[in-house]
């Protein structure tokens, strides 16, 4: 996959995790990210409401077989607050989340998607709920997230959704992995050092 | 009309406005754990790049790190690769390492302040949420991803969106035995744990202006468990004194025009704020959470709330939190029967807090059947301890003496809860899971009030105990 590639949207399964205030220790406990890679996040994505401590699948939606396909996570409001850990949406990505679609999300936790080229978006809870209801009843109808026209389609039909300019701009436009265009600036990079007081000795 | 410290300090680190509508913002001081930086320097070795400032990144060792022992190597073994891979990749690119045994070592954002790394006026990332910590100085500190990492180490630069800056004031005087710690859970009951996403928090008012800067340390070190990435205090005589002499601080003659410069760039008198909010100090209490997050917190004299004390909206993560802590809607906080005691964490693992836990153990002794840590900020912090005698109250009244790291605050290293453990505990998260068992209970609360659920083995309020 090319690191710059524009992100359009993105279309496949839906999978609906609800609740407000998902954190991101429950998305992936600490105890997994004893690791210097991401390399099988995957398997613990959500591990601690997935299975018992004795190991048994528990009722969650990304235990459902109907599920396994999906690509776009639909969560309620605030989903990703708390630790920075990027393992959160590694973990996503890698079992297989593309999109999210949700009420709110937690500002550290949108950056980290942005800078995988995955799109969060947020729609109005209404909206939110209907598509919630919609895929659980259907879960294989095929959802289509696009960020030109910013809607997702479903079976029910299509919803307007929201995203901040800046993001929507890096997705569409194949910059969100950030650092080439960093790096495009180095001297102004230098340039602003050095009109730092604490750069050399005020 | 006059400008916040906020906007002086991005304007002023503002490389170019990017085509997307982000700054580029240059970023002054990078701190960096083992935990979210081995991906990031992998990622520059995949890319072919190299680091831009390696002198103004710094790293420490603080998550992983046991506590009850420090030799190595480190008997998970995944933990020590991590260990090993933060030795490597700061030699490799010539950054600084903060190594355990150096005197340096602790929780990256106990280090970086006591160092004189933190001032103000700068912008600071480290891949830690709670960064915000810096901001205590008047510094715009920010919590980034593992890719930001990168970004970081390979450009000095982060793409950013610019945040709202909202003022909250808190005025009036605090009474006796209620502390930071109560300040900030006070401010994320009012203001919840969604109140702060897309803001800055510039911290305010009598009650701030009479902090230490540990104590604002603590403020704006839960600020993102309000969903505000940053929170600051403005920089003021207190700030500049803490500095003062501190190993990176300026010394002599530039210490005295860094001052000149620190006091110009914080907030003007008329400066503008998007929004702005107001607290009495006289309605803060001891606090602590019965919950799942750090919203979920009442005055030690309050009982836990009924599900029809909720609006609509709140009642979901209301049910959720009564069948996870199976505490009883209704009934007092004080009493609830404690496990386990942690004293610790980047919120409260500073010299002040272990004075302030010793004041109340001293004397005492620790309940029959609690488990009662003390973890140290840092090797300084358990120096400065030790000088003091504090370890031998603690050791005295029953509390085991560790070593520096994040200990029992998230729980990557040996120290976790058991089972249905309820754990009172000083540190910031109350997240089902977050002590280390997957059905472990946390009740967040100052490290005064910690001590006292220690020796009574329950929640009491700690004004009972010292006057």
């Amino acid at each position: 996959m090319s690191e710059q590639q524009a992100v359009l949207g993105s279309r496949g399964h839906g999978v609906v995790v609800r609740g407000d205030d998902i954190d991101t220790d429950r998305i992936i406990p600490a105890r997994y990210m004893t690791s210097i890679t991401f390399a099988g996040l995957e398997d613990h994505v959500f591990a601690d409401v997935r299975r018992s401590q004795e190991g048994e699948p528990k009722d969650h939606p990304f235990n459902d077989p109907r599920h396994e396909n999906a690509s776009i996570l639909v969560v309620n409001r605030n989903f990703g607050c708390g630790s920075s850990r990027e393992h959160a949406p590694q973990a996503l990505m890698r079992w297989g989340i593309r999109a999210l679609v949700g009420e709110s999300f937690a500002e550290i936790f949108f950056g980290n998607c942005v800078a995988l080229g995955i799109p969060a978006v947020t729609a109005d809870p209404s909206d939110i709920n209907a598509l919630m209801d919609t895929i659980e009843l259907d879960p294989i109808q095929e959802l289509n997230l696009d960020l030109e026209s910013m809607t997702l389609a479903s079976r029910i039909g299509s919803m307007s959704v929201q995203m901040p300019d800046g993001a929507r701009h890096q997705l569409l436009g194949g910059t969100w992995n950030a650092l080439s265009q960093l790096l495009n600036a180095k001297d102004e990079i230098v340039e602003t050092s050095l009109r730092l007081p604490y750069i050399d000795e005020f | 009309m006059g400008r916040n410290l906020f906007d002086k300090v991005w304007d002023l680190h503002t490389v170019r406005e990017l085509d997307s509508g982000q700054t580029q913002l240059f970023i002054g001081l990078h701190l960096v754990h083992e935990v979210t930086s081995p991906q990031g320097f992998q990622m520059l070795r995949d890319q072919g790049h190299s680091v831009l400032f390696p002198h103004r990144t710094f790293a420490t060792v603080d998550h992983i790190i046991p506590t009850h022992t420090r030799a190595r190597p480190l008997a998970d073994s995944l933990a020590e690769e991590m260990f090993v891979a933060l030795e490597n990749n700061t030699d490799e690119y010539g950054i600084q390492f903060f190594r355990a045994g150096s005197g340096r070592q602790g929780i990256v954002h106990v280090v970086g302040p006591e160092l004189g790394l933190t001032q103000p006026g700068m912008t600071i990332a480290c891949g830690d949420s709670h960064t915000s910590t810096h901001g205590a100085f008047g510094a715009i500190a920010l919590g980034i991803g593992t890719s930001q990492v990168r970004d970081v180490l390979a450009s000095q630069c982060l793409a950013l969106a610019r945040p709202k800056v909202r003022r909250i004031e808190v005025n009036g005087e605090l009474g006796p035995g209620i502390y930071a710690k109560d300040v900030v859970l006070h401010i994320i009951r009012k203001l919840g744990v969604k109140g702060g996403v897309g803001f800055a928090y510039e911290y305010a008012g009598e009650v701030f202006d009479r902090m230490t800067m540990e104590e604002r340390m603590t403020v704006c070190n839960m600020s993102i468990e309000g969903g505000a990435r940053v929170g600051y205090v403005n920089p003021d005589e207190t700030t500049f004194e803490y500095l003062r002499d501190r190993e990176y601080a300026p010394k002599a003659e530039a210490f005295e025009r860094a001052v000149a410069w620190w006091r110009s760039i914080a907030s003007d008198a008329d400066a503008r704020y998007d929004d702005r909010v107001e607290f009495d100090a006289a309605d803060i209490a001891p606090t602590v959470t019965w919950g799942i997050n750090p919203g979920q917190a009442i005055a030690v004299s309050e009982s836990i709330p009924k599900l029809a004390d909720f609006s609509a909206l709140d009642r979901g993560t209301a049910e959720e939190a009564y069948r996870y802590m199976q505490l009883t809607p209704g009934e007092p906080i004080t009493g609830t029967k404690i496990n386990v005691a942690f004293i610790g964490s980047c919120t409260n693992g500073r010299i002040s807090d272990l004075r302030e836990a010793a004041r109340v153990a001293d004397g005492r002794y620790v309940a029959p059947g609690i488990r009662a840590l003390v973890v140290p900020g840092s090797e300084a912090v358990r120096k400065q301890a030790e000088a003091e005698g504090l370890d031998q109250v603690f050791v005295k009244a029953g509390f085991e003496w560790r070593e520096a790291g994040c200990s029992m605050c998230l729980a990557m290293n040996p120290d976790k809860l058991v089972g249905r453990e309820i754990c009172a505990s000083s540190s910031n998260r109350n997240f089902p899971g977050r002590q280390g068992s997957p059905t472990g209970r946390t009740l967040l609360m100052s490290p005064a009030m910690v001590a006292a659920a220690a020796v009574n083995g329950k929640v009491i309020d700690v004004r009972e105990m010292v006057s």
